[in-house]
């Protein structure tokens, strides 16, 4: 256990965001669900009683006797916002004055940085580049993610949960935003910061960053371990592969939309090009941890080799 | 207007004329009972300065502890006006909001005050960049602080801006009528991450070289458009001439992309920016405010959808 390597990691000035965000974001997810589920059981109980329904206030925190629905704005936002002022601005002062911002050398191209990474934030997309090529990387994902988010008001038909916590009533939409944010974005931001070291290597926390280490891995295509040799047939072959995936996938993402009565009725309320928007960004969301699994457990490298592109 | 009066008072004395109280003063009959009335009601109105013309002229509002003028102060003022008058109750709890939208917003204006600060001491060039760094950290006083606090302030409005996407979507406020103002989010989303990676390569050190290096090298495997990207080739794309070229003003990372990355940082990001948070609070006003928290709905309430 090599303390001092795990220290220099943790303690570099651009790498506090990171492990400030490994406290951060699970206490947000905490507090958001921990609401979540609040309102969940309360719709539990109205659910159950039908009457009550009618007269509830529906709320976890309701209003009481006497006070007034709607406050002004002067002085009770305006005071929230500026405690958050005061308060943001005192934890930028006390970090501004206890961490200096990293200046390294001057820049010099001939001498190579490494490991050389990214800002924190893309190191996702780095992490990335060890089991995409740079075209899918760095060009196609980021678009997609991009396209993703915008779109996702104009897919997700479910009217239920608008302007409330609950996880009962959307659990579909939380799984999938959870898994690409927590699981694909944060957790791989955390592997690229925290993980991966020279040569892009990965050293488990506590490992000491060796610059002579070498790891002696041979990743191979799918089709030289299945045997094919030659060009029409390696493409064809990747071709059905990929299309196997997208079959395999696209199936299970239709049995999962279709999985009870509620999301049946919500699949009920969307278009066809709804339906073909979320299905091939599900599948696409779906082939990075299945292609991340393949390169990690049997050493896959491509699945797809064409003379223009390799997936 | 008060002080000229009171230089008046106090002179009288010395040059005293006439009868009954009043005295020549440099032609002027001057009645001194008058002039102290006068001060008087100056020192009053200095104690309370929110009868004044001059407040009144300002915020346009009587100030009293009225609804009316509460009111009346939010809205007819540039700067508060972005607000409702009144709000949700509930919609003031830090538990809903998170508060993060408004901390990414508060984190971007302290960006704005600091890049402008650092912007006097900073020339986009290879010559001078570097060392200008080194002079504002070791010579400009609380240079150091400046560039410190716009560094950290950059990485909190990243986590913020994320946090406040993950609330926005936890709370299902991108639903109806607010779809396209979670779309202008996304675009404030890639603006804030676009400027803190242009940012990055001001100092011309080697952290935002090869950072810069590692990031615009994926530029060239853009599919069509990059010279190592699928069918780039065949598009007729040579290091010379594709999306990374246009991206660094060169084939490598050097003085034009210092100057592009310089002038996307200062002056065109945050131009987009701007403008896009203009729009994104506009709508978060006429979309009805803040989403919630609203009365749960039960799922036999569904609506049949109409087309
Ligand atoms: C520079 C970045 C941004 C700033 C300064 C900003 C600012 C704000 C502010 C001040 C509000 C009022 C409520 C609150 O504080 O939560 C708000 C609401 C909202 N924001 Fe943002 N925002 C930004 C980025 C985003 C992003 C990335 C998204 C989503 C992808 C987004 C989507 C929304 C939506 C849908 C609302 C309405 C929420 C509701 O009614 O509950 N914004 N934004």
């Amino acid at each position: 256990m090599d303390w001092h390597q795990l220290w220099t990691i943790i303690s570099l000035p651009d790498n506090i965001p990171i492990v400030g965000m490994l406290f951060i974001i699970p206490f947000f997810t905490w507090f958001g669900l921990r609401q979540a589920f609040a309102n969940d059981r309360l719709l539990a109980k109205l659910e159950a009683d039908p009457k009550l329904a009618r007269t509830h206030h529906r709320k976890t925190q309701p209003f009481q006797k006497g006070w007034a629905r709607e406050l002004p704005v002067w002085p009770y936002l305006m005071r929230m916002e500026f405690l958050a002022v005061v308060i943001v601005t005192f934890i930028l002062m006390v970090w501004s004055i206890t961490l200096d911002a990293p200046l390294e050398e001057p820049a010099n191209p001939s001498l190579t940085m490494n490991p050389s990474k990214a800002p924190w934030y893309f190191l996702g997309l780095q992490e990335m580049l060890v089991y995409f090529d740079p075209w899918i990387a760095g060009v196609v994902m980021p678009t997609l993610i991009i396209i993703g988010l915008i779109v996702i008001p104009y897919i997700d038909e479910n009217p239920l949960g608008n302007g409330y916590y609950t996880y009962k009533q959307r659990k579909f939409a939380i799984w999938t935003f959870i898994s690409g944010f927590i699981i694909l974005w944060c957790s791989m931001i955390v592997i690229g910061t925290l993980i991966r070291g020279p040569g892009w290597m990965w050293f488990w926390p506590g490992m000491t960053w060796d610059h002579n280490r070498l790891i002696f891995e041979i990743n191979r295509d799918l089709h030289e371990i299945i045997g094919i040799t030659s060009q029409p047939w390696i493409g064809i072959f990747g071709g059905l592969v990929v299309g196997g995936f997208v079959t395999a996938a696209g199936y299970g993402c239709h049995r999962l939309i279709i999985a009870t009565e509620f999301t049946r009725k919500i699949l009920g309320r969307m278009s066809l090009l709804q339906y073909a928007i979320l299905q091939v960004l599900l599948i696409i969301m779906l082939a990075l941890p299945v292609k991340i699994l393949a390169r990690l457990l049997f050493r896959i490298k491509y699945v797809w080799v064409t003379p223009w592109f390799n997936v | 207007m008060a002080v000229s009066k009171k230089a008046a008072t106090k002179s009288t004395p010395s040059a005293t004329n006439g009868s009954n109280g009043s005295r020549q003063l440099l032609g002027l009959t001057v009645d001194p009972q008058e002039i102290k009335q006068k001060a008087l009601m100056d020192l009053k109105a200095i104690k309370q300065p929110t009868k004044t013309e001059v407040y009144k002229s300002i915020f346009r509002v009587k100030h009293d502890q009225t609804a009316r003028s509460r009111t009346l102060g939010v809205l007819s003022n540039v700067f508060l006006h972005l607000h409702p008058a009144r709000v949700n109750r509930d919609a003031v709890r830090f538990s809903f909001t998170w508060g993060m939208g408004g901390i990414s917003f508060y984190l971007f204006w302290v960006l704005t005050w600091t890049g402008v600060l650092l912007m006097f001491y900073y020339h986009p060039t290879k010559v001078q960049a570097f060392r200008d760094i080194l002079y504002l950290e070791h010579d400009v006083p609380f240079g150091k602080l400046l560039r410190n606090m716009h560094r950290w302030a950059a990485h909190a409005m990243v986590l913020t801006v994320q946090l406040h996407m993950f609330r926005v979507f936890l709370t299902g406020s991108y639903k109806k009528p607010r779809q396209f103002n979670w779309s202008v989010g996304v675009i404030l989303l890639v603006l804030t991450l676009l400027l803190s990676f242009t940012g990055y390569l001001l100092p011309d050190d080697q952290l935002g070289f090869w950072a810069v290096t590692v990031g615009t090298n994926m530029a060239r495997a853009t599919p069509m458009l990059g010279h190592e990207g699928p069918f780039g080739p065949q598009f007729g794309m040579t290091p010379f001439n594709d999306v990374r070229f246009a991206l660094l003003g060169g084939s490598i990372v050097d003085a034009n992309a210092l100057l592009r990355a310089y002038i996307w940082h200062c002056i065109a990001i945050p131009g987009f920016a701007a403008t896009f948070m203009i729009v994104h609070f506009w709508r978060v006003r006429k979309d009805g405010g803040i989403s919630g928290p609203n009365r749960i709905m039960l799922e036999s309430e569904i609506k049949p959808l109409r087309r």
